[in-house]
């Protein structure tokens, strides 16, 4: 990928206004590989609709036919049915509507989590690979110290020692995935600036943040766009585990995870409490596997041929 | 070699003091204080300032640290702020249930996830393809707890035939011994004991080893895939040799170099896995000890797990760097050599 960018300079001018023009070029291919790919369209299509629920059910809850959050004991574990299609949990709540409202917190923990690793993990394997030296060893050995502890049991940790809430969460998920960005980028960079366009950049006499923000960054692009699409689901699946073992969000809320780790002790007695927040994350995650797919087809066409 | 693999086990040091001062930092400093949470929140201040002193709370966070590292290197890892126990044996009772479920998981993976892959590059875009590809599809995006609750609820819940949580039926358990209970019941002679053992290990196992599955299922198809269209496959086929010697014999020998990496660092992370897997099947090991350590604020046990699985993780990549430069003679260990 890296020498494949290397090779195209021509994208690349030196004056102002290029990385425009690139990085339209680069959203065009990222469109272009998803619409290519049938089960990537399937799954954009399918994010789409999860996005207009969660802004929906924040927006105009009203529209719910169940308040997901107010509790009914009469109709306390009551199976999937016409009235309740999914059924309802201990507290009488219908489990349909708290899937649905669950999709909020899922993507916003999603997208914020990767937001921290990505801003975080852009900015240190830069320094990185652009300084080269003590900065890199530095930067770099701590980033292996953090992958060799497992990252859920750092994220649980790190959640233990924050208390629950779901702002937390993002930033225990955040922190654990900045490794991964940080190596990308470096490594990317590594190659990158071995340019002759990133020498005259220096020649001409671009300081290095220009250098890197102008010249440098906009070619990594393509790889942190894949990473981070698959790193959605990644930080889904993570925040799902800190739901399950009860260090999510606070009650009432409704999140996916937390409702499966709430729900084990009826396992037997209730299973839909399990089968539907479960599929909603599975659905969810594989939706942004398959798009991730789409968007390396789009950006990495010698990736499609395997 | 040699001085490739020593220089190797130098750099693994300042990762474990790293790994070591991370873990510090957390639970000493980002954490508020342990003391209300372990006595109760209705302790007096003066017996958990007593506390506080005993545990060596009160020192300055420099100190704490330089004590625990000191310790630690004299295999003293502190004690655990309930039981009174030295970590160290705390960890040890539980170490050899989640070694042995993680064991079984990386073989299954292991069998699963080659045999899977090698059949999705041999049949590459037939129905065998996308069935192995879809499987792995389904393998990464499954919660990990999620899929073991669906084998808890079909196989316990509606077929009735695997139990649903524990390590062995309390009246089979073997006592003493190593603590690896298929070894220990082996050992014996036990079989009716090895067979209640292996039949809780199943669905625990099945659940851990389905991501591993999956990630060693993708590397071996498109590791097999490269090494098909290599030439001396060509040359193979053309000597008239049969289909299945060339894909075994011949491809599968030399993909098996980036699928053996792979190998190795899912088992590390499996070891992540095991803790949610052990928290669903209430398996007995390290994996649930530590999600529950967590939630009462024994921090000692906490930081003697989070040291030995990035013990375990850093020697599982060390081997398998080691490994990987010994069966590949194309790699130099040269300090100038750079990738």
């Amino acid at each position: 990928m890296a020498k494949k960018l290397a090779t195209e300079p021509n994208g690349v001018a030196l004056q102002g206004g290029q990385p425009k023009e690139k990085r339209e070029s680069i959203w065009k291919d990222v469109f272009a590989g998803i619409v290519s790919n049938k089960a990537s369209l399937i799954s954009a299509i399918f994010i789409i609709v999860l996005a207009l629920i969660a802004l929906v059910t924040k927006f105009f809850p009203q529209v719910l036919p169940y308040d997901p959050y107010a509790q009914n004991l009469s109709e306390s574990l009551v199976g999937p049915s016409a009235a309740h299609w999914f059924g309802t949990d201990i507290q009488g709540r219908d489990i349909f509507c708290r899937v649905l409202v669950g999709t909020q917190i899922t993507l916003t923990v999603g997208l914020a989590a990767v937001a921290i690793s990505l801003t975080v993990g852009v900015i240190l394997g830069s320094i990185a690979g652009y300084k080269g030296g003590k900065w890199d060893t530095v930067i770099m050995r701590i980033m292996d110290m953090m992958l060799a502890i497992p990252s859920i049991l750092l994220a649980i940790a790190i959640m233990a020692a924050l208390g629950p809430g779901i702002e937390k969460a993002v930033i225990a998920i955040g922190l654990v995935s900045i490794p991964e960005y940080a190596r990308i980028v470096r490594s990317e960079i590594l190659s990158i600036k071995e340019n002759d366009y990133v020498a005259a950049a220096r020649v001409v006499g671009n300081s290095n943040f220009a250098i890197v923000f102008r010249h440098v960054l906009p070619n990594t692009l393509p790889s942190i766009i894949v990473r981070a699409t698959l790193g959605i689901s990644t930080a889904i699946l993570d925040a799902a585990a800190l739901g399950f073992l009860g260090l999510g969000v606070q009650p009432p809320a409704a999140e996916w995870g937390d409702m499966l780790g709430r729900g084990r002790n009826e396992l037997f007695q209730a299973p839909w409490l399990m089968i539907f927040p479960g599929l909603a994350i599975t659905l969810t995650v594989l939706a942004f596997n398959l798009l991730g797919d789409g968007v390396r087809d789009g950006l990495d066409p010698k990736a499609r041929k395997r | 070699m040699l001085k490739y693999i020593l220089k190797r086990i130098l750099m693994v040091i300042p990762v474990l003091l790293g790994v070591t001062v991370i873990i510090f930092l957390i639970t000493r400093v980002l954490a508020s204080d342990p003391a209300p949470v372990v006595l109760g929140e209705h302790a007096t201040t003066e017996a958990m300032a007593v506390w506080r002193a005993d545990n060596g709370l009160d020192d300055p966070i420099w100190l704490q640290y330089v004590n625990f590292v000191v310790n630690a290197v004299q295999g003293n890892l502190g004690y655990s702020y309930y039981t009174h126990q030295p970590v160290t044996a705390e960890i040890a009772a539980r170490f050899p249930a989640t070694a042995e479920l993680a064991i079984c998981a990386i073989i299954v993976a292991t069998l699963l996830g080659v045999s899977l892959g090698v059949l999705a590059a041999v049949k590459k875009n037939k129905l065998a393809d996308n069935v192995s590809m879809l499987v792995a599809l389904i393998g990464v995006s499954m919660p990990i707890f999620w899929s073991g609750i669906l084998l808890i609820l079909l196989f316990a819940g509606i077929l009735h035939v695997l139990p649903s949580s524990g390590r062995v039926t309390p009246l089979l358990q073997p006592t003493g011994g190593t603590g690896f209970f298929i070894l220990d019941t082996i050992m014996r002679g036990n079989f009716e004991a090895l067979g209640d053992v292996l039949i809780h290990l199943i669905l625990p196992t099945l659940a851990l080893s389905l991501y591993s599955m999956a990630i060693i299922t993708r590397m071996t198809r498109s590791s097999m895939l490269e090494t098909l269209n290599a030439d001396y496959i060509r040359t193979a086929r053309a000597k008239g040799l049969s289909k299945g010697s060339v894909n075994i014999k011949h491809a599968l020998r030399n993909a098996m170099l980036p699928i053996s990496t792979v190998i190795g660092l899912q088992f590390g992370s499996l070891l992540g896995g095991a803790l949610l897997t052990e928290t669903v099947f209430a398996w007995p090991g390290i994996g649930k000890f530590a999600v529950d350590c967590v939630l009462k604020s024994d921090f000692p046990v906490v930081q003697g797990i989070v040291l030995l699985v990035a013990v375990i993780f850093v020697i599982m990549n060390l081997v398998v760097d080691i490994i990987y430069a010994w069966l590949d003679p194309r790699i130099k260990y040269g300090a100038k050599e750079e990738g």
